[in-house]
């Protein structure tokens, strides 16, 4: 993965431009040293890493724009970073780069049951959002599967979803309003408790921008309460299209589970293993899960497992208590774990229209051969939103090489079908080269054009998002 | 000029030597009055795509909005936000379309349990304003390729760009409906109640108030309504009448279309504020003839005064709209909320990139 070449007038500033940060920041906030700057070297993609020049810890958005102000005088380009658990690479520095991480910031700003919404500073946590309101029966809805690391932060930058977003939407549908911090230090406030923009919808373009348009400090968040109950059911199939036909099955029928997720053979074979979560062995296995009291839940699963029994189904088990409902969703959880028992994989997230799951599985298993790697599917099926976990051996010479070739291969067949490179990780710098695959260059270019509004200058996490060739001119203007 | 095509409709704009005044079906005349040739989409016309089993349907922008809901019915679904019709309101004819309703982010009642228009958008194509055809997001229900214009498209009133196709996630028609009816209630009393019942579990599809009654509206499986129905008549909405079916979906119909407001004289406000605001504003402002949605976040005002309805969003949060007003109250007070210095300059710097030449609708948002 190419990533341009250092400034070598920045590296050589270093000392000047980490003083002036000092002059601005508590000492401990400024870190500089290099085996601690090593810290930052990289995200949750870890096969790329590189120091930065320095990493920034601010405390408060009067810290953080005081911060961007300093590089935006100096020049030096910032890398916005949640908790680092980017897995595309959104967080990954580069040598004359200041890492601005706001993890300090991890408060709970305001609670507002009367009209369901949480503010809070961007650090905090994605569980501990909803752990702020959990007692009071109230939940935030987004749930990505790193949610006990993952920065809400990190969740705006790359607009995550989760397994439960079939029903309660991705962190865009959830995000009332923001208060972002321009790259030339200016504090704006975008939205607030209240919904929808008054004019443009500045805060739909926000979230999902990576980082590039401005440092989210603090977030406005809609809460629900809680459902009063929820659970799911298993279905094992003995082959994919079968059990990618009971999806658009059920979604036909007019239910709305809050959750459809989707595992195939060698998924269930590992999590087996790894887990002993007592899944069938079969081709194909769905967990669907669904909410509310008792009989709303019986009613809704009576359904649905009529129309999983249209597919003779090879095992259909619906969970009779909070036990058992923990061991169907065990397997699932820990299947990333399973397969990273096996071997060093890399996890895909290209979306597809659901109709056409059977055949690009049927592909998936044709280049899998092909390219000699192995490869797992665990994703969710409601939305089509894949995750083909493709194995590899770091250790092995040109095996990452080949995964790269075999993913991107898998992600083009995604946009080919009707679909897009990335449902809720982003781009970063691990799709970025493939945009190009499902834009053309006048879609990057009004893309690009917006970044040139809100960051005219090209310094906030600038080689990220577009492939280097398309941005290298607003690149270079700017140094 | 009325285009047949997006290859043409990019000609046109190409071509344009002047303003352009940008036109679905023309039943949503808002906005301060443009000057300009009229640019029509309606000729664009027709469902290109529908996958029920996804939920997702594509559609030319100029297809009439009936057509559109007609091709979902037919499956069992229907758009999500419940696009408002505005021509009883505004006293305007025509023919609403689906990428009218898109421009200008039409959402209903529901609202505040499926989401706005831009919500249920998941991918546009429009032409720029010189002339080039730009596609955002695509046809599935999640997508973070890129940039989201797809949201920005929302709601843009055809100031950044010409919409050609809007893709858009749908959803089922539900089995059944009630709506929970508590009369005889002040704005005060009413945002309350809403507020318990948006903060139970019981999943509302709508929580409005008009004509002093507060309403709740259930949604779902034919069990799972009456269930609930149940829920709340023991607790939040203790004593409040159980209207179903066809006559729930007129009051609702009612609510998300003002209808008390159609036909009668006065200027109307449309205000976003944080729902327990909207009883308080009321007051504020002398306490005029209004509809409440969103549980009080949504504020539909007849009222000609100007100030003091800027002055009490501007003090709490949020946003006002001049929906209805006439021609000399349009070109004095500004139709949209002025957005404070910053980001103003985002979106005039937005528009400069999308429109480099100034002429979509220009001067319609301010």
């Amino acid at each position: 993965m190419q990533m341009p070449a250092p400034d070598q007038t920045i590296l050589a500033r270093k000392a000047r431009i980490v003083a002036r940060l000092r002059s601005v920041l508590p000492k401990d906030a400024v870190i500089d040293d290099e085996a601690e700057t090593r810290a930052y070297e990289c995200d949750a993609l870890t096969a790329y890493r590189c120091p930065p020049l320095a990493a920034v810890l601010p405390s408060s958005t009067e810290e953080v724009a005081a911060v961007l102000k300093v590089c935006h005088d100096e020049g030096v380009p910032v890398v916005p970073r949640g908790a680092g658990t980017s897995l595309a690479g959104g967080a990954m520095p580069t040598a004359d780069s200041i890492i601005l991480g706001v993890a300090r910031m991890n408060e709970v700003l305001e609670t507002d049951y009367e009209n369901r919404f949480i503010r809070v500073q961007t650090g905090r946590t994605n569980l501990s959002v909803s752990g702020a309101v959990e007692e009071d029966g109230f939940f935030y809805a987004p749930d990505p599967s790193s949610q006990l690391a993952c920065a809400i932060a990190g969740n705006i930058a790359m607009n995550s979803g989760g397994a439960h977003c079939l029903k309660y939407g991705v962190t865009t549908n959830n995000l009332l309003g923001v208060t972002m911090v321009m790259m030339d230090g200016e504090i704006v406030e975008i939205g607030g408790a209240h919904l929808d923009a008054g004019g443009l919808d500045l805060l739909g373009l926000i979230c999902g921008s990576e980082g590039q348009l401005g440092v989210v400090t603090e977030a406005t968040l809609r809460i629900l309460h809680k459902p009063e109950g929820a659970r799911p059911v298993l279905m094992g199939f003995d082959s994919n299209e079968v059990a990618g036909e009971c999806v658009s099955d059920i979604i036909k029928a007019g239910i709305l589970p809050v959750a459809i997720e989707f595992m195939d053979r060698p998924c269930i074979r590992a999590t087996e293993a790894f887990a002993g979560a007592g899944y069938p062995d079969c081709e194909a296995l769905l967990i669907v899960e669904v909410e509310g009291s008792e009989e709303e839940i019986d009613a809704q699963l009576a359904r649905i497992m009529a129309i999983a029994r249209r597919h003779n189904p090879v095992e259909l088990r619906e969970s009779g208590s909070p036990e058992e409902s923990a061991k169907i969703w065990l397997g699932r959880k820990s299947a990333f774990g399973a397969m990273g028992q096996i071997n060093d994989y890399m996890c895909l997230d290209g979306t597809i229209p659901v109709s056409q799951l059977p055949y690009v599985l049927r592909r998936i298993g044709e280049m899998s051969k092909d390219y000699g790697l192995d490869v797992g599917n665990v994703f969710h099926a409601g939305d089509g939103n894949m995750h083909p976990l493709i194995l590899f051996d770091a250790n092995k010479p040109g095996d990452l090489e080949r995964c790269e070739a075999f993913g991107a291969d898998i992600l083009k067949l995604c946009v080919e079908v009707g679909g897009c490179l990335t449902g809720e990780h982003g781009v970063g710098i691990e799709k970025r080269d493939l945009m190009v695959d499902q834009y053309a260059p006048e879609d990057l270019e009004m893309q690009m054009a917006v970044k040139d509004v809100f960051d005219p200058k090209w310094l906030l996490n600038p080689a990220k998002v577009f492939p280097l060739a398309s941005s290298e001119a607003r690149r270079m203007a700017a140094e | 000029m009325k285009p047949e095509s997006e290859a043409a409709l990019a000609e046109i704009v190409k071509n344009a030597d002047g303003p352009l005044r940008i036109v679905g079906g023309g039943t949503r005349d808002i906005g301060a009055p443009v000057e300009g040739a009229e640019l029509s989409v309606a000729g664009l016309r027709g469902v290109t795509l529908y996958e029920p089993g996804a939920l997702t349907v594509v559609a030319q922008a100029g297809t009439p909005l009936a057509e559109v809901e007609t091709a979902l019915a037919a499956e069992g679904q229907r758009l999500a936000f419940e696009p408002m019709d505005h021509r009883a309101l505004l006293g305007t004819q025509g023919t609403p379309t689906i990428g009218g309703a898109v421009a200008a982010n039409v959402s209903g009642p529901r609202r505040i349990q499926a989401g706005a228009c831009r919500d249920s958008l998941l991918g546009v194509r429009f032409v720029d304003g010189m002339g080039r055809v730009v596609k955002n997001g695509g046809r599935v229900m999640k997508n973070v390729t890129g940039y989201d214009l797809v949201k920005l498209m929302a709601g843009s009133w055809g100031t950044l760009g010409v919409l050609s196709e809007v893709s858009l996630k749908v959803q089922a028609i539900p089995e059944a409906e009630a709506t929970l009816v508590g009369r005889g209630m002040s704005a005060a009393e009413g945002g309350r109640a809403l507020s318990a019942v948006l903060g139970s579990p019981y999943d509302v599809s709508g929580a409005a108030m008009m004509g002093g009654a507060a309403m709740v509206r259930l949604e779902g499986l034919g069990d799972s309504v009456s269930y609930r129905v149940k829920r709340l008549l023991v607790a939040q909405c203790n004593g409040w009448e159980v209207v179903e079916g066809e006559a729930s979906a007129a009051l609702w119909r009612d609510v998300r279309d003002v209808v008390p407001f159609a036909g009668r004289e006065g200027a109307v406000w449309r205000v976003s504020v944080k729902p327990s605001d909207g009883p308080k504003l009321l007051e504020a402002l002398g306490g005029p003839e209004a509809v409440l949605d969103w549980g009080g976040g949504l504020v539909w005002v007849l009222m000609d005064e100007a100030s003091g309805v800027r002055a009490e969003v501007e003090r709490r949060g949020g946003h006002a709209t001049l929906v209805r007003a006439s021609e000399a109250m349009r070109a004095k007070v500004p139709v949209f909320q002025p957005e404070v210095a910053p980001v103003a300059a985002i979106s005039r710097g937005l528009r400069a990139k999308f429109d480099p030449r100034g002429i979509f609708n220009p001067g319609l948002m301010g």
